[in-house]
């Protein structure tokens, strides 16, 4: 068995990982699965891809950074395209969950959350059409790292940056006021009320923290496969599985979930062939559900 | 005057299939507040089953028994039955967010194996030659696109009369108790578990001898029949008419598959050629907003017996 597949497994089980943070961050504090996070994931590539877009019209052509496919210009663009999509999930809430969710009753949430997912695919359909776009067409050469294994710069970047966002995000929600002030609202919110938790204010900074990270991951895909409407939903099982397998709530759990699966996917290419691959996460799932519904790192649920 | 008379019969054939599916989510959300967002898995799965089950023999792939039909459609709602047993089984005792997430899953895997399992399935040539309710008569087409009608209204009311019983009868009543208040119905002996799977899995029968005689409808079968598009459709069917009401899913149905066939009708004469895939998801898109509306400012929807024709509850 070639050990490459231990690159590519680690590779899109980071970007599972990063889109899983939301969703475990979401359900442990709005109290939903959100199956429109996928889609911000989506959104999030192709607002960074139409910034990219606008910055080349006003500066003309700018050269890639040492041996990257992409230069300086993705970097600026991919930071307003976070803040874009974070503003995309405050509008959604604002318009739509916030008011379902004043209303008791989470599941609700979790229909008009599949009702919202579908109608942000279709539209990025009807604005971009569904054949997919690229950040750079250009070929990179990938550099040999010993046993058979391969890896392009653009990948290395990408994990590097990958285990900077993770550990950001542990240190923030370890360290900080706000991140103590999300857990304590996960753990228990009518105490976190009473001991005067601003509630809308961990509400927004879930959505932020979510919606950015899921742009950041919908951004690598791009980069490293191809940006279409549907990457989001291609990407939304696998991310449930290891927001699950990692125990819900647990920042560091779905990255590890995320990578779990990552791998898993990537050796069952290898095994039983590529057209099984998004079974993988399915198969997960349920194996999870029926011998440890609370996951990795998972509290029991009550 | 005769195209349009067979014209009409297609449509509401094709609306009454519909109207089976939203049945049987009414049973699983409307009355036990179960919540299924692989609607178009099970209804595949009850397709492929009777289509395997009742095409003649065919070289290329396992199956072809040639079964008679109804043999076949009565195998597809219990396969689907067993497969949404099985998905309840294994999610019910967790949150309800658990069973949506499965449910997902059970649609996204069941395309995979329609289009890879090529022996089983054909793959994403999907399943041909199946055969069709009465078919020595289709050398007349206005008897024959009636007839289907006929069959397919009978299989409707049937469904519809059999869940009205249902909901009426002492299991139904469980089911009702345990909606508005889980731990009396619970103190009270019954397992919530066990009778939300009933439940269920009734539902999933019920969508799969749906998607069977869908399948014997047109007599082709492929996986790009059973995207999530079709999920969605169904759960609009069921917000529009009304979650909990029987009468209202068959309205709802009817309602949205005319919107939907209507606005496909006019973007197709309206718009341009290379226009029609983007006027396409604008449709999607105007779904989607549609169900967000009703779940903010009617969630009981139109038809039911809370909705704008409905009787007012006293």
């Amino acid at each position: 068995m070639n050990l490459q597949f231990i690159v590519d497994g680690l590779i899109s089980g980071s970007l599972i990982g990063l889109g899983a943070i939301g969703i475990t961050l979401t359900y442990a504090i709005l109290r939903f699965s959100n199956f429109a996070h996928g889609d911000f994931m989506a959104w999030g590539a192709y607002g960074t891809l139409s910034v990219v877009a606008a910055i080349g019209a006003l500066v003309g052509t700018t050269t890639p950074i040492g041996a990257l496919s992409f230069g300086w210009p993705l970097i600026l663009a991919a930071i307003i395209g976070m803040a874009l999509t974070a503003c995309l999930a405050l509008a959604l809430d604002w318009l739509l969950f916030a008011r379902l969710r004043d209303r008791g009753q989470s599941i609700i949430v979790v229909m008009a959350s599949f009702g919202a997912s579908m109608a942000l695919r279709s539209l990025l359909e009807f604005i971009f059409t569904s054949s997919p776009n690229y950040f750079s067409r250009g070929i990179q050469m990938a550099i040999p790292m010993g046993f058979g294994v391969r890896i392009t710069p653009d990948q290395m970047v990408m994990l590097a940056t990958t285990v900077i966002l993770v550990t950001a995000m542990h240190l923030f929600m370890s360290r900080s006021q706000t991140g103590r002030e999300m857990r304590a609202y996960s753990q228990n919110p009518a105490l976190a009320r009473v001991v005067g938790i601003d509630t809308a204010r961990v509400v927004r900074a879930t959505w932020i923290i979510g919606a950015a990270l899921a742009c950041a991951a919908g951004i690598m895909v791009g980069i490293l496969v191809q940006i279409r409407p549907l990457m989001g939903l291609d990407l939304l099982l696998p991310m449930f599985a290891a927001a699950i397998l990692g125990g819900i709530g647990s920042v560091p759990g779905a990255v590890l979930g995320g990578l779990i699966i990552g791998l898993s996917e990537a050796a069952a290419v290898q095994l039983i062939g590529a057209e099984w691959r998004a079974a993988i996460a399915f198969a997960i799932l349920m194996a999870v559900l029926l011998v440890r519904p609370m996951g990795l790192f998972g509290r029991a649920e009550r | 005057m005769i195209d349009l008379l067979g014209y009409a019969a297609f449509f509401t054939s094709s609306a009454l299939i519909f109207a089976l599916i939203t049945l049987g989510l009414n049973l699983q959300w409307g009355q036990t507040g179960l919540f299924n967002v692989g609607i178009a898995g099970f209804v595949a799965i009850g397709a492929y089953t009777s289509a395997i089950l009742t095409t003649p023999e065919a070289a290329d792939r396992i199956g072809g028994f040639d079964w008679p039909i109804l043999a076949g459609w009565v195998a597809a709602a219990l396969i689907t039955a067993a497969a949404a047993a099985f998905t309840g089984f294994a999610t019910l005792r967790l949150k309800s967010d658990y069973l949506a997430i499965t449910t997902f899953g059970v649609a996204v895997v069941v395309q995979l194996i329609a289009l890879n399992a090529q022996s089983l399935t054909g793959g994403p040539f999907g399943v041909a030659f199946i055969p069709r309710p009465f078919a020595h008569l289709q050398d007349q087409p206005a008897l024959f696109n009636f007839i289907n009608l006929g069959v397919i209204a009978a299989v409707t009311i049937a469904v519809y009369l059999a869940l009205e019983h249902l909901s009426r009868s002492p299991w139904g009543r469980v089911l009702k108790a345990l909606r508005e208040d889980e731990r009396a119905a619970i103190s009270l002996g019954k397992s919530a578990r066990s009778y939300r799977i009933q439940a269920f899995a009734a539902g999933g029968a019920v969508m799969g001898l749906a998607g069977a005689v869908q399948a014997h409808f047109i007599g082709f079968i492929a996986p790009n029949g059973y995207l999530p598009t079709l999920t969605f459709q169904v759960w609009a069917m069921l917000m529009v008419g009304g979650s909990g009401s029987n009468k209202g899913a068959i309205l709802g149905s009817i309602v949205v598959w005319a919107i939907w066939v209507g606005a496909g009708a006019f973007s197709a004469a309206v718009v341009p050629g290379d226009w029609q895939a983007r006027a396409a998801s604008l449709q999607i898109v105007a779904i989607g907003v549609m169900l967000c509306l009703i779940l903010l400012w009617r969630p009981q929807g139109f038809f039911g017996p809370h909705g704008l024709f409905g009787k007012r509850r006293s």
